[in-house]
């Protein structure tokens, strides 16, 4: 099993740890529901070094990520950051990543975890005509943080000593901090205000334990997967391996918006324009649960004893107390309003579609 | 840890209280909600439900995943705790009160000795520490 360079910290702080892909990970510290609680009040900060992280460089490096990601990379402007997924052939979501730019020649790419090497082995495939570029795997040599919750602002700023407040959402900075360059992005995976931080993995530890110190369990604390998952279902971020896999595609979800049919060609573009003329069959809609009982993944979903689609992720909501779910149904039964059965065990549940996101920060 | 002794065990972390020669109260251990953690749902049997020893008969819910809860004994639901279905919670606050789960009208006296001492039901905890 792989270890982030923060381990023995986990273990100090007693947090639950989960296998979670390659990855021993911190389920929890203390509970999700404090923990989901206390991101959206104040601010929490999470371990997320199990990301993979890619670094593309060549001349030809605009191009390439232009061909490997439906969403475009040409709008993007120096050290802003952008959404995508990476499709294949068929259209199918082979990962939803984000993309950094440093400069026209010069990329990053954040991936989940469990997709690391099938995604390192995607682009290799397809760089041949790209040469010359290199992709480099750098997640062990830099390590990722994520300051989420309205004072993460705040945090990072008194901590490191820099201005912040002109960062705007989906860009990124970089400075110099303990004779070292950390970069810094507003982004993150919560719906709150926040920030992801890359920083060498021989100083993560210190940065880590300054951030908890300064401010002490008033302010921050840290928190597990447990309510990065619940953070990031209520306000409607997609898990993949939940929500989408090489069988969906973004056409089916609620990231729809990623792609973009007037740029240049694309891996999957063809599939997804014929998908687009044919109209899809499902459609992925948010509901809440009418009955009581907890929507979990890969549930069923019945109409009239009908199977029309299933359930891709559920949990009870700690920010709206309500049990709520994210699905994949047949499209005439995804608009807002509609009715339909949850099968939890032997029974089922009624529930209905309601407006996403669940959860909008300052609401 | 706290492991009441006046109440028997199973090794899934259930607790049974006999309350007269008949009927018991079946909940489960201050380890197990503690293990789980953040209860927000419990499924509960109906009353009048014939349970077998050892067979899953509800469920509990966390923020994170859902439990079995077994029948440490065979018999009849006689009574459900109906405040935890409203207030989940008092499972984690009250494991050995107020969120109890069911009560059951035991139908074979003789499976009580197929269940663990409050010693016993310690050494299980710690051989999975």
């Amino acid at each position: 099993m792989k270890k982030t360079p923060l381990q023995d910290i986990h273990s100090k702080l007693h947090a639950t740890m989960i296998p979670f892909h390659d990855y021993s990970m911190p389920l929890q510290y203390d509970s999700i529901m404090n923990e989901h609680r206390f991101v959206r009040k104040n601010a929490g900060l999470f371990d997320i070094s199990h990301m993979g992280r890619f670094e593309i460089s060549g001349d030809k490096a605009l191009p390439f990520i232009q061909y490997v990601i439906t969403n475009d990379a040409d709008r993007l402007a120096d050290k802003q950051v952008l959404y995508t997924p990476l499709c294949n052939k068929q259209g199918g979501i082979i990962d939803d990543v984000l993309v950094y730019r440093r400069d026209e020649k010069n990329f990053s790419m954040i991936v989940n975890c469990g997709n690391t090497g099938k995604d390192l082995s995607w682009l290799q495939k397809h760089s041949v005509q790209y040469q010359p570029l290199e992709i480099k795997d750098v997640t062990d040599a830099v390590s990722l943080l994520a300051l989420q919750g309205p004072s993460s602002n705040h945090i990072l700023e008194t901590t490191l000593q820099c201005r912040l407040d002109s960062l705007k959402r989906f860009y990124f900075t970089d400075f110099v901090w303990d004779n070292t360059r950390i970069t810094v992005s507003r982004t993150g995976y919560t719906g709150e205000d926040g920030f992801e931080i890359f920083v060498d993995a021989g100083k993560v530890a210190t940065l880590w334990n300054l951030l908890l110190e300064k401010y002490g369990r008033d302010s921050l604390i840290p928190v597990g997967l447990g309510a990065r998952d619940t953070l990031r279902l209520e306000a409607c971020l997609l898990l993949y391996g939940n929500d989408m896999d090489e069988t969906v595609t973004p056409l089916e979800t609620i990231i729809d918006w990623t792609v973009k049919f007037d740029k240049d060609d694309f891996i999957g573009k063809e599939s997804l324009l014929k998908q687009r003329e044919k109209g899809i069959g499902r459609k992925m809609a948010g509901f809440e649960m009418i009955d009581r009982g907890i929507p979990r993944h890969s549930y069923s979903i019945v109409k009239e004893n009908d199977s029309i689609g299933r359930v891709t992720s559920g949990s009870f909501s700690p920010s709206t107390n309500k049990n709520i779910g994210l699905c994949l149904v047949k499209t005439q039964y995804a608009g807002i309003g509609e009715e339909f059965q949850i099968q939890i065990r032997n029974n089922t549940y009624n529930a209905h579609v309601v407006k996403i996101p669940f959860y909008r920060k300052g609401k | 840890m706290n492991i009441p002794n006046e109440l028997l065990y199973r090794r899934t972390h259930e607790w049974a209280k006999k309350i007269d020669s008949k009927e018991i109260m079946v909940g489960i251990t201050d380890h197990a909600q503690k293990q789980l953690k953040d209860i927000v749902f419990v499924e509960l049997p109906s009353v009048g439900k014939e349970v077998k020893a050892g067979a899953p008969c509800a469920v509990v819910e966390s923020v994170k995943a859902a439990y079995d809860i077994y029948a440490p004994l065979s018999g009849k639901v006689t009574r459900v705790n109906q405040s935890i279905q409203e207030k989940p919670e008092l499972v984690n606050k009250d494991p050995y009160g107020d969120g109890w789960l069911f009560q059951i009208e035991i139908s074979d006296p003789g499976e009580l000795d197929n269940l663990l001492k409050p010693d016993q039901y310690k050494g299980v905890i710690e051989a999975e520490q």
